[in-house]
């Protein structure tokens, strides 16, 4: 679930405030959107792929909420868009050869 | 056109409106808008990320114009789908996929490159095609709605001529009438959090049988997804390399990821642990595998489990229709319902069409959508322009089975205790994936309670209220899937009755079904054509 929304990131876009499937966040008096119904996310990562300063933080946990800080999830914040190729000066991953390559062995 | 009442309220006159931004939506709307017809479109969250789609990568039923390889491709599902496809669906189906995949490539999907640098089309990454999806929509002029989840449809006697609802983000109200509507609001997965699928509750089955149209295939219904029990990623076709242990790192016998999921449904029933690793995968595609579905390995590297090497739990999480067969029935090859206006696209329209019983989970599904979706919008947009100016002036009423109020009392706990009382249901191995006579009528006599006890009751317009109808639409789905299993007494695609395990040759056709207080089942012919063509295989 989305745990960690990094204020010192942000930059009051509010995209996932927009993009949130289940509208779990709220437009914040400060202009830091607030996670604002936690148990009706989805886990489906949405949020944090459109987020352009990769501000957002969604545990894989989809069952509980394991209480994960800004701090600890540091160093994961932004891997997800980096991998789907997202943001500026990335090549999108659907346009990688291994999607061709790996078709030669199995289809799914 | 957008007249905005002093309540805050929407109001909007479209010639076509979409219910449903996914993949089946947006391509009934720019399908719809090319034939120049007005088109609104209303998702429940966001047009681009809503959905089993948005958050995944599909395989798609992309096949080359070559007859052989049709054929091939035709039969690929044929037989497990217990015969109930249509050739001449599947090859419509076909055609269209094949040249809507072309058109994303023109229109700047980046596929990768194969080796004679061609455009490689046989998959989407969800991010990538909703995205663009979103900006084709847009560029088609089609107006969007992003939170407005439809609560009700208005018809008259001539059919169906608009809905309303509300928009969750402000509490305003909306209305659209229009010429036709297209239902295109995926399956129902019951909330159980599979990957993009908690919007998907189906809020179209209800709407649409509301007006009276009907469901087809609704007992193919119990499709499970593999997945890490901590987990909402349910993408089972990498556990094709998967073996399935108990935790002490035997082998659970016989288990599997396509023939073998039962047992892994048995042992998890017997109250035992089942752990899988994907330690079939061949070294060298490993790094393939990555690439190909990111999201996959997502909550494993954030946990820190390698997959290939190390145990991690594994549940069943039920995708009910997303990957099941059933839905709205089709009538004709522009995909309307059996409601004057009313049309039906993508998970929220039957796929026995094109995959029979067997699941449409994956290249099937994401063909279907794009395919149904265009044939959808044609449709619609034909049969709104026929209307014409008398679109205007129609006297347009409610079908909710409740009242949509401003007034009513907010009673979110009743909510989510009549959501977990369908759960109960509709979860279990035991009865959904495994069903019994005695197990069904069961779980009828308890849904049926739980619908009449729903029914009348005032909805408030309002977030809240659309967790009510979504309760409400869960409690038909699972009574029009419950009451369909009960009259197929055999086992067939994946329906699967323990009490009676075998495919009954007479029982050669689909199932529909309707109703709301009263919900009936019949069956229906599948129509064979002979233009079934033998494949000579020298």
């Amino acid at each position: 679930m989305i745990e960690v929304v990094s204020e010192s990131r942000c930059v009051s876009c509010n995209q996932c405030v927009s993009v949130c499937p289940t509208n779990v966040f709220d437009r914040g008096d400060d202009g830091i959107p607030v996670i604002a119904r936690q148990d009706e996310c989805q886990t489906c990562f949405m949020c944090e792929l459109y987020c352009p300063v990769d501000a957002l933080y969604v545990a894989p946990d989809s069952e509980q909420v394991i209480g994960i800080t800004e701090q600890e999830a540091e160093h994961l914040l932004g891997g997800y868009r980096a991998n789907v190729g997202w943001g500026k000066g990335r090549t999108p991953v659907a346009s990688h050869d291994y999607m061709y390559r790996l078709s030669q062995f199995a289809r799914f | 056109m957008s007249i905005l009442l002093p309540s805050g309220a929407l109001q909007l006159q479209a010639d076509v409106l979409v219910i449903g931004g996914g993949p089946a939506g947006t391509w009934a709307a720019i399908t719809a808008a090319s034939q120049g017809a007005k088109v609104i479109l209303a998702d429940k969250g966001y047009c681009g990320s809503s959905g089993a789609t948005a958050p995944s990568g599909t395989g798609v039923w992309y096949v080359k114009p070559n007859e052989q390889l049709r054929e091939e491709a035709k039969a690929s599902r044929y037989d497990m789908g217990g015969r109930l496809a249509e050739h001449r669906w599947m090859d419509r189906v076909l055609d269209r996929t094949y040249e809507n995949m072309n058109r994303l490539g023109h229109a700047g999907y980046p596929f990768p490159i194969d080796d004679d640098g061609n455009l490689h089309k046989r998959g989407l990454q969800g991010p990538e095609y909703m995205r663009l999806m979103r900006k084709l929509v847009k560029k088609a002029g089609v107006k969007i709605l992003d939170h407005s989840p439809a609560l009700e449809l208005l018809v008259d006697e001539h059919g169906v001529g608009g809905a309303s609802g509300v928009q969750t983000q402000t509490g305003d109200a909306w209305t659209v009438h229009a010429g036709a509507v297209v239902i295109a609001t995926g399956g129902c997965a019951f909330l159980s959090r599979a990957l993009g699928c908690n919007v998907l509750t189906g809020d179209g089955y209800l709407l649409a049988a509301e007006t009276g149209a009907q469901l087809s295939g609704m007992e193919f219904s119990n499709a499970y997804a593999i997945s890490p029990t901590f987990s909402s990623v349910t993408k089972t076709a990498y556990y094709s390399y998967a073996s399935f242990y108990y935790e002490d790192g035997t082998p659970v016998e016989g288990a599997g990821s396509k023939r073998g999921r039962s047992i892994i449904a048995r042992k998890l029933l017997e109250g035992r642990q089942v752990y899988a690793k994907l330690d079939l995968a061949p070294e060298e595609i490993k790094p393939l595998l990555r690439v190909n579905q990111t999201n996959f390995f997502l909550p494993f590297d954030r946990r820190g489990i390698d997959p290939f090497t190390d145990l991690f739990p594994v549940t069943l999480r039920l995708e009910g229709t997303v990957r099941g067969t059933g839905g709205i029935r089709i009538t004709d090859e522009t995909c309307a319902t059996s409601v004057p206006g009313l049309y039906a696209a993508g998970d929220a329209a039957t796929r026995e069409l094109i995959c029979g019983g067997f699941t449409g989970g994956g290249s099937h599904n994401a063909a279907w959508a794009m395919s149904s979706g265009s044939f959808a919008g044609e449709g619609a947009a034909a049969y709104a322009k026929k209307l014409g100016s008398h679109a205007a002036d129609r006297k347009l009423q409610s079908v909710s089975t409740s009242v949509i109020t401003n007034t009513a009392p907010a009673s979110s706990a009743k909510t989510e205790e009549i959501v977990r009382a369908v759960q109960e249901e509709v979860a279990p191995y035991d009865r959904n994936l495994f069903r019994t006579e005695q197990g069904l009528k069961g779980s009828l006599q308890r849904l049926d309670g739980l619908w009449k006890e729903q029914r009348n009751q005032a909805v408030e317009l309002s977030a809240n209220g659309v967790k009510a109808r979504e309760a409400q639409a869960m409690t038909a789905t699972a009574r029009w899937m419950y009451n369909s299993a009960l009259a197929r007494t055999e086992t067939r695609g994946m329906h699967k009755r323990e009490d009676f395990p075998g495919l009954d040759a007479g029982q050669h056709y689909r199932l529909i079904s309707g109703g709301l207080d009263q919900v009936w089942v019949k069956p229906e012919a599948v129509n064979e054509t002979p233009s079934v063509k033998e494949v000579v295989t020298p």
